[in-house]
């Protein structure tokens, strides 16, 4: 057997055998289907067209990998721009399935997928989870939310087609995610980690212990997570805790995975063009330096990306897995090159909370968001500073407009946050601009 | 008729009530009487000031969010049933009260209740015809200073 296919562990498994062909025959496969793509782009979506026209390129420009340098790049803006088709390279009659997930400011941005991008999208979530070792047989307790949200339905289907048994038990309700787990045996459980450890603490409460049951395997995604995370997670409930990582405007969860070495995520490489590039210059960065994550989808057919910022900040690992996958690793991500923060796997920028408090207000008061978390549970603190005209000498006026930004915070971010008026200048500024984020999370 | 009342938003932290107090006498301005409203994170002050211009002024030197509210001064016997008979001639006219307080004077056997209402013109009007003494801004402080 050719060294290729190695194997520390984990079975081979046909449908992941792609993550362990010969890098040149796996490079011929991207080259062909960047090429069929930028094609494809070029000829259906007037947005993608008039951008590489200004960019002076056409699609028989690229002859090879590396001159996807000369393709211009896409931001998270541009798909608010495009609201909400104006991206697709399919007629809607071939469109069988839309999500959306917030935008930067009140819209959400909508992603799109045929029937062949939902078979793409099974087939890297098999290969995801069989790179943590999941197979028929198991019990997958998926706990990420079902709904607009990719990761819920993302999930599902992966562990259907992989044949494994899911729980769509969505997220939430942790007695019940709980008592389901333990009753139904479950092998693998699906959330977000800071979720997990909600569930780890209150486990302990009821006096369940997680480490004699069945659960072995956790596969924990939508938000940054650390090593010390990890480790704590692994002790506490007896399992392997994997990271997963996904974005919806490429696909959703399954863009990478870690192996069962634990060392950094292997990319889906034959369907998504991974570039690190420096997110001042925007110039593509030698292997092994950190810059910001890009990515090209090459199989995507409802909603195409060419070289996607993902504003994530890692680096590639120079250095072949030792689980034998040929396809390559991001480190996990540990910062980002804009503001956005996540919270409970929700992905926040700072200005849809000023857009929310705009709409109440008519004008954005000076405000500062608290993130906290109590028990694994992240918490939200908006602190708005009073201004005279929101100031009222009535306490019923007051309540009523902190419970107006709580809604309409709510409203744009689907989370509920905590309001606090204050006094004015009791946030503090520097250099004439406020901090608007404060991050107390250990993560 | 009516009477100008300070309102200012205070952050429910130790120490919060005392900055506007030691502003005020250090700009040698007399607090005839105050009253505080609170929820777990914030409560409003509300003080009745002669010089009310100059003490409006002053708090937001400092920075403090300050509102003048007009509110309703009356004076009521200082004894059982004073307020009773006040009150009923408000519920009576079907007015609403947002709230009040009360207080009294050094000398005398009068009290005075402050009100703020939704309608402040027709709640005036309502008790003067049942012959309530509504104390304007003249007669308030002439009753202080006595």
């Amino acid at each position: 057997m050719s060294s290729f296919w190695h194997d520390a562990g984990s079975k081979f498994n046909p449908i992941s055998s792609i993550d362990y062909l010969p890098r040149n025959f796996l490079e011929d496969i991207q080259l062909h289907r960047l090429q069929n793509m930028v094609k494809r782009v070029y000829d259906n979506v007037p947005f993608y067209r008039q951008r590489m026209d200004e960019n002076k390129v056409k699609p028989e420009h690229i002859q090879s990998l590396k001159d996807i340098k000369y393709l211009p790049f896409t931001v998270k803006t541009d798909l608010r721009d495009t609201y909400p088709f104006g991206l697709f390279a399919s007629p809607m009659n071939e469109v069988v399935r839309l999500h959306a997930s917030s935008g930067t400011t009140g819209k959400p941005i909508v992603v799109a997928y045929t029937k062949e991008d939902i078979d793409v999208w099974c087939n890297v979530m098999v290969r995801s989870l069989s790179a943590c070792n999941v197979d028929r047989g198991d019990i997958v307790q998926n706990a990420y939310g079902y709904g607009l949200f990719t990761g819920g339905l993302g999930l599902h289907y992966g562990v259907e087609t992989l044949g494994a048994t899911v729980i769509p038990i969505s997220g939430g309700n942790t007695d019940r995610q709980i008592m389901i787990l333990k009753d139904f045996n479950v092998t693998v459980i699906c959330c977000t980690p800071s979720y997990f450890v909600h569930i780890i603490e209150r486990a302990n409460e009821l006096g369940i212990d997680l480490k004699s049951s069945p659960l072995r395997v956790g596969i924990f995604g939508a938000e940054p997570w650390s090593e010390a995370m990890r480790q704590y997670i692994e002790r506490e409930a007896n399992i392997k805790a994997f990271d997963i990582y996904g974005l919806s405007e490429i696909i959703g969860p399954g863009v990478g995975n870690e192996c069962i070495c634990q060392n950094g995520l292997h990319i889906f490489e034959d369907h998504f063009y991974p570039e690190i590039i420096d997110p001042e210059t925007l110039e593509p960065l030698p292997d092994g330096e950190e810059g910001e994550l890009v990515f090209t989808t090459l199989s995507k057919k409802a909603m195409p990306m060419i070289r996607y910022r993902t504003r994530d900040i890692t680096s590639f690992y120079n250095e072949p897995c030792p689980c034998g996958r040929t396809i390559r690793k991001i480190r996990k991500i540990s910062r980002r090159s804009d503001d956005m923060f996540i919270i409970r796997g929700v992905n926040v920028f700072p200005s849809q909370i000023e857009t929310a408090l705009l709409t109440v207000e008519g004008s954005t008061p000076h405000y500062q968001i608290k993130l906290t978390r109590e028990h694994g549970l992240d918490q939200m603190e908006i602190q708005i500073e009073v201004t005279k005209e929101m100031f009222s000498d009535r306490i019923s006026e007051m309540e009523k407009l902190q419970n107006k930004f709580v809604q309409s915070i709510e409203r744009i971010i689907n989370i509920r946050a905590n309001v606090r008026l204050v006094e004015p200048h009791s946030i503090p500024r520097s250099e004439g601009k406020a901090k608007r984020v404060v991050d107390l999370r250990k993560i | 008729m009516k009477i100008q009342q300070i309102s200012m938003f205070l952050e429910n932290k130790p120490g919060r009530i005392s900055e506007p107090c030691k502003i005020l006498a250090a700009n040698n301005i007399n607090i005839l009487t105050l009253s505080l409203a609170d929820t777990q994170q914030f409560g409003i002050l509300r003080l009745i000031i002669q010089d009310w211009q100059k003490a409006k002024e002053v708090l937001e030197r400092e920075g403090f969010i300050v509102n003048i509210t007009e509110v309703v001064a009356t004076e009521v016997e200082d004894k059982p049933g004073g307020l009773a008979k006040i009150l009923e001639i408000i519920e009576k006219e079907g007015l609403n009260i947002e709230y009040m307080y009360a207080f009294t004077f050094r000398s005398g056997d009068k009290a005075v209740i402050v009100f703020r209402f939704d309608q402040p013109d027709l709640a005036i009007k309502a008790l003067q015809s049942k012959g309530i003494n509504v104390l304007d801004s003249v007669q308030l402080y002439d009753k202080a200073n006595q």
